[in-house]
């Protein structure tokens, strides 16, 4: 069954200063969307919003016709919708196999040996089987960021956030990533993908929006995003 | 091969066989030695619930409270009280630190919304403040304080012996309730948000909830352990139960133990045990020892003594973690 996520109006500010305005969008858990735009544009916001670790101070965000704007992010999570973050949050007194069964056993709402096949595939598909008994603590930022994503994905989500997850790694490393996210795509779950290295968005996504100054300035084929005068105008500056 | 997950090792399996028969010896001890023992070893069951308990909340869930004497105080409180209705001693004591687990619950409410150093302080602040209104109770008449004394309908040998069951029981129910606790899936959650409380939330983790139940357990073992200190000493004065030192005992317990390890706090409480039955006799050096080695060890040996041993030698007695099995593809 594909869920669809839509967000309606999307307005957050903090105090006087508007950070996002007017945001629309939706996605089928068939489709992945690439969100684009320069530092400080309110990518990072807006995958909080998304995610239900801020509330928006404007508009409505749906799940399947449900209204979830109100919901915080445990709930969210519960519904299929997860995010991983753009600094990976390992849990470091865990080993890399229960920092993946925390996902599977809350948000996944798996017991027993449902809840670790669940997370012992999270941990194939994510390429860390071997490390499954290693210390979060002692992975370095490659791994920290594929258990970001192996602890998501054990949660069963439909659509997923990625914020950032290519910034430093090695062109081989980003691959590999590109192939895993190919993957999950394939499996039909929805991508939302935030990422400042557009090469690597272009080879997954179908769709891309450019926020600049909080508003969508964007939004369509990548290579017509790109093309966009506005888009060139708010990576290149100029008149 | 295909992965698996495991829990017991023959390893933990002698380990808990190990410890039930510990448990069994200790139960008929009172048949076989002689009074003293038997008041020191009491001692030393509510000592293990002390750290056993302090070590849940800071070692496993990251709370770190300095003023856990308030449930030490009030469980000692209210068993009076509810003796003074006329309610036998030992059932006083069960009711009185149910009744401190029910106050706990409205206690964590606001006390929870604090973080970190504002929380332990907080708590702090907190157990003066049940104190005072603890001597303003005037069955206690101020610090004069009051005694138990419905226990004397007991004699004494009996006595003794009740006390020493019912701390050996409490103990072992404790203990048991939190490695239950631990090793389901709520210890997962604990654990999760003691290391990021952010991304546990984001994995479906409830953090408010999760932490007030544990807030609860801890505050209904430690009044629970008042009560026992109480039933043992008979007198009680707001100021000894209240004190911060019982804190700092906890803290020294599972410094030195091993923060975080389950079997951490038990050595801990061990440890300080020992030390107290040797030491204690030197009064204000005693002191001084006791916070200078809490000091070396936070310092040099952080992950404490059954920390450093697990470490280096991969023991585990007590199965909380999870492993998985053919790990190479």
């Amino acid at each position: 069954m594909t869920a669809t996520l839509k967000a309606i109006g999307i307005g957050k500010r903090f105090g006087a200063l508007a950070v996002l305005e007017g945001i629309d969008f939706d996605l089928s858990s068939s489709a992945a969307i690439g969100i684009v735009g320069p530092n400080g544009a309110g990518k990072s916001t807006l995958m909080a919003v998304l995610s239900g670790a801020l509330v928006p101070s404007a508009g409505r965000i749906e799940m399947d016709g449900r209204d979830i704007t109100e919901l915080g992010a445990a709930e969210r999570s519960g519904l299929g919708v997860m995010r991983t973050h753009q600094i990976p949050k390992p849990f470091l007194g865990l080993t890399v196999l229960e920092n993946v069964l925390v996902g599977a056993t809350h948000a996944g709402a798996a017991q027993g040996e449902a809840a670790y096949a669940l997370a012992l595939g999270a941990l194939d598909t994510a390429g860390m089987r071997r490390l499954a008994n290693r210390p979060a603590e002692s992975l370095g930022l490659l791994d920290r960021k594929r258990l970001e994503l192996a602890r998501a994905l054990a949660t069963r989500p439909k659509i997923l956030l990625l914020d950032e997850i290519g910034g430093g790694l090695t062109d081989a490393e980003a691959e590999e990533l590109v192939q895993m996210i190919k993957g999950l795509r394939a499996e039909g779950i929805g991508i939302v993908w935030i990422e400042h290295i557009v090469h690597l968005l272009m080879q997954v996504v179908e769709r891309l929006i450019c926020v600049d100054a909080g508003r969508i300035i964007a939004d369509g084929s990548p290579a017509a995003v790109m093309a966009h005068p506005d888009v060139v105008r708010a990576y290149m500056g100029g008149v | 091969m295909t992965m698996a997950v495991e829990r017991w090792t023959a390893q933990s399996r002698a380990g808990v066989g190990g410890a039930a028969l510990v448990l069994g010896a200790l139960a008929l001890a009172p048949m076989l030695i002689g009074p003293g023992i038997v008041d020191r070893l009491t001692a030393l069951f509510i000592y293990v619930i002390l750290a056993a308990m302090w070590n849940a909340l800071a070692g496993y869930c990251g709370l770190v409270s300095i003023g856990q004497q308030l449930f030490f105080g009030l469980g000692a409180y209210a068993t009076i009280r509810i003796a003074f209705a006329g309610v036998d001693p030992f059932l006083a004591m069960i009711l009185g630190a149910v009744a401190v687990g029910v106050l706990a619950w409205p206690v964590s409410l606001f006390m929870l919304r604090l973080k970190g150093g504002e929380f332990s302080i907080g708590m702090w602040v907190l157990a003066s403040i049940g104190q005072l209104c603890v001597k303003l109770d005037p069955m206690i008449q101020g610090e004069t304080g009051s005694s138990l004394i419905s226990l004397n309908a007991y004699g004494a040998d009996l006595r003794r012996n009740l006390i020493y069951w019912g701390a050996l029981a409490a103990m072992t129910c404790l203990l048991a309730a939190l490695f239950a606790l631990l090793r389901s899936r709520e210890g997962l959650a604990i654990q999760a948000i003691r290391d990021n409380e952010e991304a546990a939330t984001s994995l479906g983790v409830r953090p408010e909830r999760t932490k007030r139940r544990l807030f609860v357990l801890a505050a209904f073992g430690i009044a629970l352990a008042g009560a026992l200190w109480l039933a043992q000493a008979v007198s009680f004065q707001p100021k000894s139960y209240f004190s911060v030192q019982w804190t700092a005992y906890m803290i020294f317990m599972v410094l030195v133990g091993g923060i975080g390890r389950f079997e951490g706090a038990i050595l801990g409480a061990v440890l300080f045990f020992a030390v107290e039955t040797f030491f204690a006799a030197t009064g204000v050096w005693y002191l001084i020892g006791l916070g200078a080695t809490a000091i070396v060890f936070s310092l040099y040996f952080p992950r404490g003594l059954w920390g450093a041993v697990a470490a280096r030698t991969g023991v585990q007695l007590l199965p909380l973690g999870y492993r998985a099995t053919n790990t190479e593809t």
